[in-house]
């Protein structure tokens, strides 16, 4: 991480003026690197600027509902904008109910095609197999969310509802009409679109773990399933929570895909096939056409409380992972 | 295998020969077991990127025409019409955010790498992987408030300055990371052949790095082409042709939001068109510069 040392400074400066004159040109080359290392610290001071300027605009535009509802906005259930009453909770239950679901249905698919990719697979068909997840994450959201509203929907309607709630309907969790749209066809979307992170962080933690490990588990005779387990997920199992986090991050901000598929009802209900509504889904259907201060202040104190969750959420998933690669950049994946 | 010892001695009851032969069968088997569990999974995650891409081409190839890539969208209920102004509009704010972004992103990414040994440049990189992890949605509220807000209406360069928000930190971190590849003596070199450090940092150390470089700007440029939620209340969407800057812009993936909630057959037709064009540009832009950089049209020192 260091940067490189400017020796030229020590060694040129011990001759007299007039031959560093000759050396480096006058004394503007110094101007020059200077100006340089400036312009360089405004771009990087920007990027700090920015964050903080986030962070004050959503302060200041949200403090209008702040004032107005207090802590009652996070646990009221009621977002009536007609008679200016909002409460968020219907909003944040979504979230979390929509991103809780996506992480069960991710969590095992995306660690065993990691655990496959490093560990199983021969070696010509990993570049293609780690190719091929990336194309999934390159995927734009909308592209899902269009995905998710003429395949995903009436696949789940026609074939996957009714099944569940014949088989698990009495625990009350898979009841109600099958409509497709809705909170199971949100989680399933948001799976799908968080797969890809959650696995290519997990292999690069896997990577990382260091091989003697493996010989070893090997040496003492062991299968190559138990090596996997007692020699790799073990020791990587920190570095496995933290891709797991950052992939409920990723799910907690998640919008297009979540709004054109979950139905858009601020309803708290039990069902996972009753329509929902999450946080960044009412900030983008409702934020253009708010009208009046408290209902887009109210939007913004939304926003804001989602910006501090996804913020904490990645800064945990991020020490964990490095706990396992030590350091090392965890990518930054587009 | 710490587990398996005391298993060993609690099949105790059977013959010693036949307990071994049980206990290796077992663990054979769960072997099978988990790398079969395993190649399932692969498959379940392949079958929905599977599923995605070939409904798009079965649906997008048959409504791409001449007309959806050179007209405006036509009122509802009148067949034709195209997306040519979203796929222009789309063009302008993507090159007002990487004419935003990409300057700051490499410089900053230069300052980490060459100056950035100390505690400010420890905040700047958390503060950039914080800023990755910031959902598109705020950062749209945020642009709004800065640009909308002063402007009093809706604007391409709003949602560019949206997007070039969100290019910066992976252009940063990568640039970071891919000066920190270059050997610290091709620095020492051009230092002792008394080439000023700033020039240094840019013909040599930039220069060695470009490919990487690249490779992280055109991430970045993925990953925000296809961003529909900062648009929303920012560039807005237009139905008709606009150039300029300070005006509401439609944009590909809006106007594929758009069209794919509307109730209309046409216009979800349209919707996937638009999805096909988009995607392929995506897709094409990340595969020619990874087999740029493979095949080493691009490829630097390292």
């Amino acid at each position: 991480m260091t940067g490189p040392q400017p020796i030229e400074d020590s060694t040129l400066r011990t001759g007299t003026p007039a031959r560093t004159g000759l050396l480096r040109g006058t004394s503007s080359g110094e101007l020059a690197d200077h100006t340089f290392r400036y312009a360089m610290l405004v771009c990087a001071a920007a990027v700090l600027g920015v964050l903080l300027l986030i962070v004050y605009e959503l302060l200041v535009r949200s403090n209008l509902s702040w004032h107005a509802f207090g802590l009652r906005f996070f646990v009221g259930e009621d977002w009536n904008p007609v008679e200016e009453q909002f409460g968020a909770l219907p909003f944040i239950y979504g979230t979390l109910v929509s991103s809780l679901l996506a992480l069960i249905i991710s969590m095992p698919l995306a660690i065993g095609v990691a655990v496959f990719t490093t560990e199983m697979c021969p070696t010509w068909l990993r570049g293609t197999l780690s190719f091929t997840t990336e194309l999934l994450a390159a995927i734009p959201s909308v592209i899902y969310g269009l995905w998710g509203i003429f395949v995903l929907a009436p696949l789940l309607r026609m074939y996957v509802q009714p099944f569940l709630s014949r088989t698990l309907g009495w625990t009350g969790l898979f009841e109600g009409a099958p409509y497709g749209i809705g909170m199971l066809a949100a989680g399933v979307i948001l799976a799908i679109m968080i797969i890809p992170i959650i696995s290519s962080i997990t292999r690069e933690v896997l990577s990382v773990v260091p091989r003697h490990q493996r010989e070893a588990a090997l040496a003492l005779g062991a299968t190559r399933w138990e090596m996997i387990r007692v020699g790799v997920l073990r020791n990587a199992r920190a570095g496995i929570l933290g891709a797991i986090i950052l992939g409920l991050g990723r799910a907690l901000g998640e919008t297009m895909a979540v709004t054109m598929v979950i139905g858009n009802r601020p309803e708290i209900a039990r069902s996972l096939f009753a329509p929902g509504y999450t946080m960044a889904s009412v900030i983008a259907n409702e934020f253009s056409e708010a009208t009046g201060d408290v209902y887009l202040s109210a939007l913004v104190e939304i926003g804001l409380a989602l910006f501090f969750v996804t913020i904490i959420v990645n800064a945990l998933a991020r020490l964990l992972v490095w706990s396992v690669t030590r350091g090392q950049p965890a990518r930054a994946h587009a | 295998m710490p587990d398996v010892l005391p298993e060993d001695r609690r099949q105790g009851l059977l013959s010693p020969k036949r307990n071994h032969d049980f206990i290796v069968l077992r663990r054979r088997l769960t072997d099978h077991l988990m790398t079969s569990l395993a190649v399932l999974t692969v498959v379940l995650v392949l079958l929905p990127l599977g599923a995605i891409l070939a409904y798009l081409l079965y649906r997008g190839v048959g409504s791409i025409n001449w007309a959806f890539l050179t007209q405006i969208p036509k009122p509802v209920g009148e067949a034709g019409g195209g997306m040519a102004n979203a796929i222009g509009g789309s063009a302008v704010i993507l090159g007002l955010a990487s004419l935003i972004g990409v300057p700051l992103g490499i410089g900053a990414g230069i300052y980490l790498a060459e100056y950035g040994a100390n505690r400010f440049g420890d905040i700047v990189r958390f503060t950039s992987d914080v800023l990755n992890g910031v959902p598109s949605i705020v950062i749209g509220i945020v642009a709004y408030s800065i640009v909308v807000l002063r402007q009093r209406h809706f604007s391409a360069l709003a949602g560019g300055v949206a997007l070039a928000i969100m290019m910066v930190p992976t252009i940063t971190r990568t640039t970071e990371e891919m000066l920190l590849l270059v050997p610290q003596s091709i620095r020492e070199a051009a230092y002792g052949l008394g080439v000023p450090r700033w020039r240094t940092t840019l013909s040599i150390t930039l220069r060695t790095a470009t490919s990487g470089v690249i490779t992280g700007i055109m991430l970045a440029f993925a990953r925000i082409a296809g961003e529909t939620a900062p648009l929303l209340f920012t560039a807005f969407g237009n139905s008709y042709w606009n150039f300029n800057v300070n005006q509401p812009t439609a944009a590909l993936p809006l106007q594929i939001f758009i069209y794919a909630i509307s109730p209309f057959d046409e216009w979800h037709r349209q919707a996937w068109a638009g999805a096909l064009v988009l995607i392929i540009l995506i897709v094409g832009a990340v595969t020619a510069v990874r087999l740029a950089v493979r095949h080493g049209t691009l490829a630097g020192a390292n």
